[in-house]
Parts: structure tokens; C-alpha cells; sequence
């Protein structure tokens, strides 16, 4: 490998350590509690090298959710391919939802807790579903298949994606909370069961 | 250079490709006049007999260097009418093998169209909607070596029809899709060249037919994303086409017109249940959301205020 590929490899390297530090500082302590230095000092570089990756605070909060993204979708996506019946698609859903919030709570609780709650930060080229598209086509591929194959009712978009992602949200939230009865995953049956049966045809 | 003599011939047709040529642009239709000997036309021929034509064909006294037709063709059917004592199937069939160049004038003669919605018997020349024989079969080939010449459309523009009948008269004959169809007139879509590509591209619906603002694919179901016709680089009458005055395109140039609910776009779950050739679905999902999602804010105003 020439210096030059190396070196570019070591940088993308460096731009998804970036990345995961800040996701997991800023879903923990919030957007607005969350420094660069903080930043910088939690991945053991200067300030001035995390700014030659990232131009701004705002910047970097937008490519975490962009790569956030990224990573929840291409885990639905894997799902989508999957040839089985779509009330089967939507329980993996469920429980691949669970278990990432599980294991890599500071995917979900960014969304949550620093995308959803401070808007006026990403406003400008990450507004709308501009920064969540990946994740939202992956929902919106599951649906219209399931209306193709005659799985899932025909019905405007928006009803049904807040039908799937509202029941999965909330369970995660409650459980952040600390007040659910049972374990996460105790709950994917019946929380799949639920979607699934607001959605047949 | 003799002249190319032209027989039009009708099958089950609304005589609506006949109407069309008669809109051809006048320097045009002369140029055309001027090279093509019309032995009968049903538009055009006052004198002429059709009967006495096609005996003249038949029996070789006439050379037939185009035979165009119009309309789709019953198998054996009980005659509707009659040349020569023969079925129309019968004498088409007969004409089809003297002929030098057969064109299906309109989506009648080329793929059935409304009169092939009922009966199985009814056909176009080589094409039945999607499937491959129809009346003439799949390995027909004119004298020429051609297969039938399909010029698609409900009817079919004057231009794309006197265009192609010019190149057969210089010598080229046009090249021609695994359609049938001349490339010429066939290879762009009718999304091409039509003015609401910004709306498409933006992902802004039409909210009313007949105004100039919007993207009529999206609500109306506008087939110009996916249909092959020149409709907006050669424009009917030389003004116009059904986008640019607010309607949607309806496919009609393709083999499998007409469809129901023409005005409706159908959406599964907020996608359309059809997109463009070559879009993937998730690339189809990714851009249309970001698109909505930048919509430049003078595309969501009316262009000209007439109605304030």
C-alpha cells in the first residue's frame, strides 16, 4: 500500500473514531453540554487535529446522524433482503431495533435525544428526512413490498412508518427510563404482533 | 426519382390516424405529396377505389412499395367488410406479402390496442399488447427484409408517420427498436423534453390538471417517465403536447396501452407502484426525499397569475 492510500485509509479510520466518540459523548451528555475539547480529550487528540476533520460542533453533529444512519440501515437492509413473509420481516425489525439499542444505545438515544430534540442545530442540509434517508427507504422498502406482495393494507406512508417506528421509540424510551417490567427483549413478540396486526391487509 | 406508391388500408380502427396526417404540417405534407404516389388514403382519396387498387396490387400490375395500416386485425373474422370478396384478414395478409415495407400506422395495427381489450382474436400486425406473433407472426418480414414498422401512438404524429415514409423514399429505411419501433422517434421519453423536469426532478406535484406548474407523474399518473415517444422534441401542431397543456401523458405509445385509471398515479405505501426503467426502488425512495426535502420555494408558485 503506497503512503498516500495509507494515509487516507488512516484518516477515514480516525473520522469514524471521531464519529462513535461524539455519538456516544453527546447522546450521554447532550448536545449543548458536549465541547470539542471534550471531544478531542476523549479520543486523546489536540482540539486543532479534530478541527481538520471536522469544521464546526454542528458539522460533526450532522455527519454522526448521517453515519448513524448508515449503520441502522444497512442492518434493515440486510432484513429487507431477506426473503421471508413481511409479518416475519417486521419481527426482526423489532428485535434488531432492540438489541442495536441494547448494545449500541448511543445509535438510538442520538436519534432520540440530540437529532429529535434540537432541531435549530441541524436545520441547515439536515433537515427533514435529508440526514435519516437511509433509515426511513429501508422502512418505506419494507411497506410498498408488503403491499406488492398483499402482506400490508394499502394506506399513505406516514401512518404507517409512525405506526412501526412510534411502538419501537417508545418501548426503547420506557426502558431508558428504567420503568419497563420485563427485559427489552422480552417485548419483541408482542410489540411486532401489535405492528404487524395495525398493518395487514 | 418515381414516386413510391402508398397504400393506407383500415382495419378496426377509429380512423383517428387518418385525422392525424391530415394535421401535418403543410410543408411537410407536401414534401410527402411530392415523393409518395397515395394509391388510396382514406383521408385524402376522392376518386380512387380501393377495390380496383388492390386488384391491380394483387395481380402485380402495381408495384407496393408501403403498405401502411391502420387499425387492428380480427382473425377469420365474420366480415365487417369486404375487398374482393375476401375477409380483411385475408386480403391484408395477401397485400402484407407483395408489399415492400409494411407499417402499422397507430397503436391499433401494432399491438391491438382497444379493439384487441375483448377478444384474443384481435391482434396487431405483430404484436398482441406484450406478446410477440400477433396476426403476422414473429419471423414475418416484408420484401424489404424489414419486419413491420411499428409507428406506435393513439394516433400516431403526422411527422414521426411522413418522417419515416421520407427515409424509406431516400434509400435509408430507419433503424429500428426490438419494438419494431423507428429508434428515431422511439428512443427518448416522452419525459424528455417536457418543461415540468424541475418539477419532476423537485418531486412537486400538479395540484389541478390544465395549469403550467407541477409534475403531473406523481398524482395524474403521467407516463412520460417511462414511455418511449417524441411527443415533447416533435410537438402536435407544432405548439404543443399533453404535458405542456396539463394533462398527463398516457403512455400510448407503448404495447401495453391502455391501462385503467389513466389519470390516477397508483402508490403502495406512499411509493409509486411504478417507477421509470432503471430507477431502483431505493434510489427512487433516497432522492425523491431529499428532493422534496430542498424544494427551491419559486417552483411552489404559480409561474404566470392568470386566475389572480
Amino acid at each position: 500500500m503506497n503512503r498516500k492510500v495509507a494515509r487516507e485509509k488512516f484518516k477515514e479510520e480516525k473520522k469514524i473514531q471521531i464519529i462513535r466518540t461524539a455519538c456516544r459523548l453527546f447522546a450521554q451528555k447532550g448536545y449543548y453540554s458536549t465541547t470539542m475539547p471534550d471531544i478531542a480529550q476523549s479520543l486523546g487528540m489536540s482540539v486543532g487535529n479534530l478541527y481538520n476533520y471536522f469544521e464546526s460542533k454542528e458539522e460533526l453533529a450532522k455527519e454522526v446522524m448521517l453515519t448513524v444512519s448508515r449503520w441502522v440501515a444497512e442492518r434493515l437492509r440486510a432484513i429487507n433482503e431477506e426473503d421471508i413473509p413481511t409479518k416475519e420481516k417486521i419481527r426482526k425489525l423489532v428485535e434488531s431495533f432492540f438489541e442495536i439499542s441494547l448494545k449500541e444505545p448511543e445509535l438510538i438515544d442520538y436519534f432520540l435525544r440530540v437529532f429529535l430534540a434540537n432541531r435549530e442545530v441541524f436545520q441547515d442540509g439536515c433537515q427533514g428526512f435529508a440526514c435519516v434517508g437511509e433509515v426511513v427507504t429501508e422502512i418505506m422498502v419494507l411497506l410498498s413490498k408488503g403491499v406488492e406482495r398483499g402482506e400490508l393494507r394499502n394506506q399513505g406512508f406516514f401512518p404507517a412508518f409512525v405506526t412501526i417506528m412510534g411502538p419501537m421509540g417508545g418501548m426503547v424510551f420506557l426502558h431508558g427510563e428504567g420503568v419497563l417490567e420485563k427485559p427489552l427483549m422480552d417485548y419483541v413478540d408482542e410489540v411486532a404482533l401489535n405492528i404487524w396486526n395495525a398493518l395487514r391487509s | 426519382m418515381e414516386k413510391l406508391n402508398l397504400l393506407w388500408i383500415q382495419g378496426l380502427t377509429c380512423g383517428g390516424n387518418t385525422q392525424s396526417l391530415l394535421c401535418a404540417e403543410e410543408t411537410l405534407l407536401n414534401t410527402f405529396l411530392k415523393k409518395v404516389n397515395l394509391l388510396v388514403h382514406p383521408g385524402l382519396s376522392l376518386d380512387e377505389d380501393l377495390e380496383k387498387t388492390v386488384e391491380a396490387v394483387l395481380k402485380g400490375d402495381v408495384r407496393l412499395d408501403i403498405l401502411a395500416v391502420e387499425g387492428a386485425v380480427r382473425e377469420r373474422g365474420k366480415g365487417l367488410y369486404t375487398v374482393l370478396d375476401m375477409r380483411f384478414d385475408e386480403v391484408l395478409r395477401k397485400l402484407c406479402g407483395v408489399a415492400n415495407y409494411v407499417i402499422a400506422v397507430g397503436n391499433c395495427a401494432a399491438y391491438g390496442n382497444i379493439p384487441a381489450l375483448k377478444e384474443g382474436s384481435v391482434k396487431g400486425l405483430q404484436f398482441r399488447f406484450t406478446e410477440r406473433g400477433g396476426f403476422l407472426g414473429d419471423g414475418f418480414r416484408s420484401k424489404s427484409g424489414l419486419p413491420v414498422i411499428n409507428l406506435t401512438g393513439c394516433p400516431v404524429h403526422p411527422e414521426w408517420f411522413i418522417s419515416t415514409v421520407l427515409q424509406i423514399a431516400s434509400g435509408r429505411p430507419p433503424k429500428l427498436d426490438s419494438l419494431g419501433r423507428p429508434k428515431e422517434f422511439y428512443t427518448y421519453f416522452t419525459h424528455d423534453g417536457c418543461l415540468r423536469n424541475q418539477y419532476y426532478e423537485w418531486r412537486v406535484e400538479a395540484e389541478v390538471l390544465g395549469r403550467k406548474e407541477g409534475c403531473l407523474f406523481y398524482r395524474f399518473g403521467c407516463r412520460g417517465p417511462m414511455t418511449r415517444s417524441s411527443c415533447n422534441r416533435i410537438l402536435w401542431n407544432g405548439v404543443s403536447s399533453k404535458t405542456r397543456s396539463g394533462q398527463p401523458c398516457f403512455g400510448c405509445t407503448e404495447f401495453d396501452f391502455p391501462r385503467e385509471n389513466i389519470w390516477e398515479t397508483k402508490y403502495n405505501m406512499g411509493i409509486p407502484a411504478e417507477l421509470p426503467p432503471g430507477v431502483s426502488l431505493r434510489g427512487y425512495i433516497m432522492m425523491s426525499g431529499v428532493a422534496k426535502t430542498f424544494t427551491p420555494d419559486r417552483l411552489r408558485r404559480r409561474l404566470l397569475d392568470e386566475d389572480d
